[in-house]
């Protein structure tokens, strides 16, 4: 078995096995946790389309806030697109989903997906030089945040550089970019990367509550 | 135009430079050691654990957006002050100890036990720089609640015996005396008959069955009794089948302030079963904030039930006595601006009843700029205004509220929190300031159109 058989066999089945399990564990292990009913009289009703509503909302910064925070929202905007955009609009992604999910769907030109890929790279740099820089990130921040960080930018630069080769043969470059997805994979359950989930529970559930009070949300 | 009095230097300008961190000092009851103090934070900090507040503690990006929400961090520059970090022990703790993966993170050495040496440092960080307001909560991009996680961090504290002095002082008196400031019933009854003959008015007294309970804050009627006679002149002019209790009188709630669940539990009750003795419809909740959150959205917790009689904010009830015809008012000839309390606004959803008040009473109501959800916070909220050592700090960050005020130029200024008047009166001495905080239910009573019942 040679790297790229690897890569693509064992690796990424294992990193899949971690992902999924690890995800469902960490769900588990808090939506399980007891519920108390609350009693209080509601101002207006507010169930699963408060939650909906803050899940959508909380995706834009509130007016007042807008000014302190637009460069710090600006590059995670650019992050995100980006890497949405490189996961799932890519052609040979697609296709690489078509083969376990059976269905495809329309991708985005090549040079599209590579400029935002480099873009959300740049952004990616910026929002570290930013958590080494700001007095209240350097503060904050641990292990999780840097290994994170280099979780998911690690795949995007490796996948960048499959066109570029940069002297590897192509199935060392492919293998080494599936090696850095199965990385990613694998902890994204376990540290903050598990926001691509938990947004919708803590969003949710403050909606619910807040707007239960008919409080801002 | 404003003057300086003189009596104390006005360093707005060179606000940075000037600015005196607070004295360092961890206060503590009780005896006991150290493990000990550190596993009943932890625990009791735990112990109330849902999917809500296990998911805000697990969800948390490190974005450090919610520090320029925070006007503890806005006037400081203080990292310490970022809002997620007060909560950071507590974090680590059920990272460490609860959350899913806590096996991994003790097996992995990757999240430091707590020690009592943190926990006597953020002693500072959850009381004295952390008036609970919320505004925090509305920056964060995962919606993390973190004014409620640092209540309950608030719990965890106050078990360990690690509350700042002066706060735990008042919570027990209030749980020994019924009243932080020792108001007893017979004072409570003694002061609503001065103001009755003051006022010339008829104050309803331990009625043994009415439609509405009204119910008083220790800080109204020791310092600002006139409340006392303003409320029964409104509920009088509404035609309301009324009455004070001696039995249930005191609305504030400072083991929920101070972070003992028994003790809010216990105050709430008083409230809730003399509404129950005396046959209420409605219980209406006097200027104070966190009587709001503690009786309108978590008293009917305590009570493990819901609430057989509906609680109102004395704003809200206003609103609607005003919006149908139950009283009247004449309009006052002077622009009048609102200062929100956050528990009743931000936190409690009552953001509108004021505004409606205020649209009755005035045509130039100056709405200020970051108004309403939005609104900075007095901070002297969350039983900050008690601590001492912690003036310093709420001196500072009152600048961002006089910033706002002064920015609608309107002739007088109203709230609705006798917590928010008392810190307002305090940092207007500290500076000089020529803006005195008034009471809206005051202004209200002040100008009652006499045909209005």
């Amino acid at each position: 078995m040679d790297l790229l058989e690897f890569a693509k066999g064992p690796a990424l089945q294992v990193a899949a096995y971690i992902l999924v399990a690890g995800s469902i564990w960490r769900l588990v292990g808090i939506v399980l946790l007891k519920e108390k009913p609350d009693y209080s009289e509601p101002r207006q009703s507010a169930g699963l389309l408060a939650a909906l509503k803050v899940i959508y909302t909380r995706s834009f910064t509130a007016a007042p806030f807008k000014a302190a925070t637009l460069y710090p929202k600006m590059l995670a905007y650019v992050m995100h697109i980006g890497l949405f955009a490189v996961v799932f609009l890519f052609v040979p992604h697609i296709m690489f989903f078509e083969g376990f999910l059976g269905i495809e769907w329309p991708g985005l030109p090549n040079n599209i997906i590579y400029l935002l890929g480099v873009a959300a790279v740049v952004a990616s740099f910026a929002l570290l030089v930013r958590r080494l820089t700001s007095p209240v990130l350097k503060l904050i921040s641990n292990f999780d945040d840097y290994f994170s960080w280099f979780a998911t930018v690690l795949p995007l630069i490796t996948g960048l550089m499959i066109p570029v080769r940069m002297g590897l043969r192509y199935e060392t470059i492919l293998a080494i970019h599936i090696l850095s997805v199965a990385l990613l994979m694998i902890w994204l359950p376990f540290g903050k990367l598990g926001h691509t989930f938990l947004v919708f529970v803590t969003r949710g559930t403050t909606g619910m509550v807040f707007e239960r009070r008919g409080a801002k949300t | 135009m404003t003057t300086v009095d003189g009596r104390h230097e006005l360093d707005r300008e060179a606000e940075r430079l000037a600015y005196k961190p607070p004295e360092i000092r961890h206060d503590k009851q009780g005896d006991m050691d150290s493990d000990e103090r550190i596993n009943k934070a932890m625990h009791n900090f735990v112990k109330n654990f849902n999917t809500q507040t296990a998911s805000y503690l697990d969800g948390c990006l490190h974005c450090g957006m919610c520090a320029d929400a925070c006007h503890f961090h806005v006037r400081t520059d203080d990292p310490r002050y970022t809002p997620i970090w007060k909560i950071e022990l507590f974090k680590r703790t059920y990272k460490r100890q609860v959350g899913p993966f806590a096996f991994f993170y003790r097996l992995l050495g990757l999240k430091r036990q707590v020690t009592i040496e943190d926990l006597e440092e953020w002693q500072h960080l959850l009381y004295d720089s952390c008036t609970v307001c919320g505004r925090c909560s509305l920056v964060c991009p995962m919606g993390i609640d973190i004014a409620g996680l640092v209540s309950m961090a608030r719990h965890g504290m106050f078990k360990a015996g690690l509350v700042p002095h002066e706060l735990h002082e008042v919570a027990k008196k209030s749980a020994e005396t019924g009243s932080p400031l020792g108001i007893t019933p017979d004072k409570f009854e003694d002061r609503a008959d001065w103001m009755a003959d003051e006022h010339d008015v008829e104050i309803p007294m331990d009625v043994d069955q009415a439609d509405v309970l009204a119910v008083m804050s220790s800080i109204e009627i020791q310092k600002y009794p006139q409340s006392i006679a303003a409320t029964a002149k409104i509920l009088n002019a509404a035609g309301e089948s009324w009455t004070f209790r001696t039995d249930g009188f005191e609305a504030t709630n400072f083991g929920m302030l101070s972070g003992n669940p028994e003790w809010q539990k216990a105050a709430s009750l008083k409230l809730i079963d003399a509404a129950v003795k005396i046959g209420a419809k409605t219980l209406v909740l006097p200027e104070c904030g966190h009587a709001y959150m503690a009786l309108r959205w978590m008293g009917a917790n305590m009570y493990g039930k819901p609430l057989p009689f509906k609680v109102m904010h004395i704003s809200e009830y206003l609103a609607d006595a005003l919006n149908t015809g139950k009283i009247k008012v004449k309009k006052v000839d002077k622009s009048i601006t609102y200062h929100d309390p956050c528990q009743v606004s931000r936190r409690g959803g009552a953001t509108q009843a004021a505004r409606d008040v205020l649209n009755h009473l005035t045509g130039d109501f100056r709405e200020m700029p970051l108004g309403g959800d939005y609104n900075w916070c007095c901070g002297g909220g969350g039983g900050v205004v008690t601590i001492k050592r912690a003036d310093p700090l709420r001196h500072r960050v009152f600048k961002l509220k006089m910033d706002q005020v002064e920015q609608t130029e309107a002739d007088e200024l109203v709230s609705s929190c006798a917590n928010c008047r008392q810190s307002f009166d305090d940092s207007q001495q500290h500076f000089g300031w020529d803006y005195t905080m008034g009471s809206l239910m005051e202004m209200v009573a002040e100008n009652l159109e006499e045909d209005g019942s």
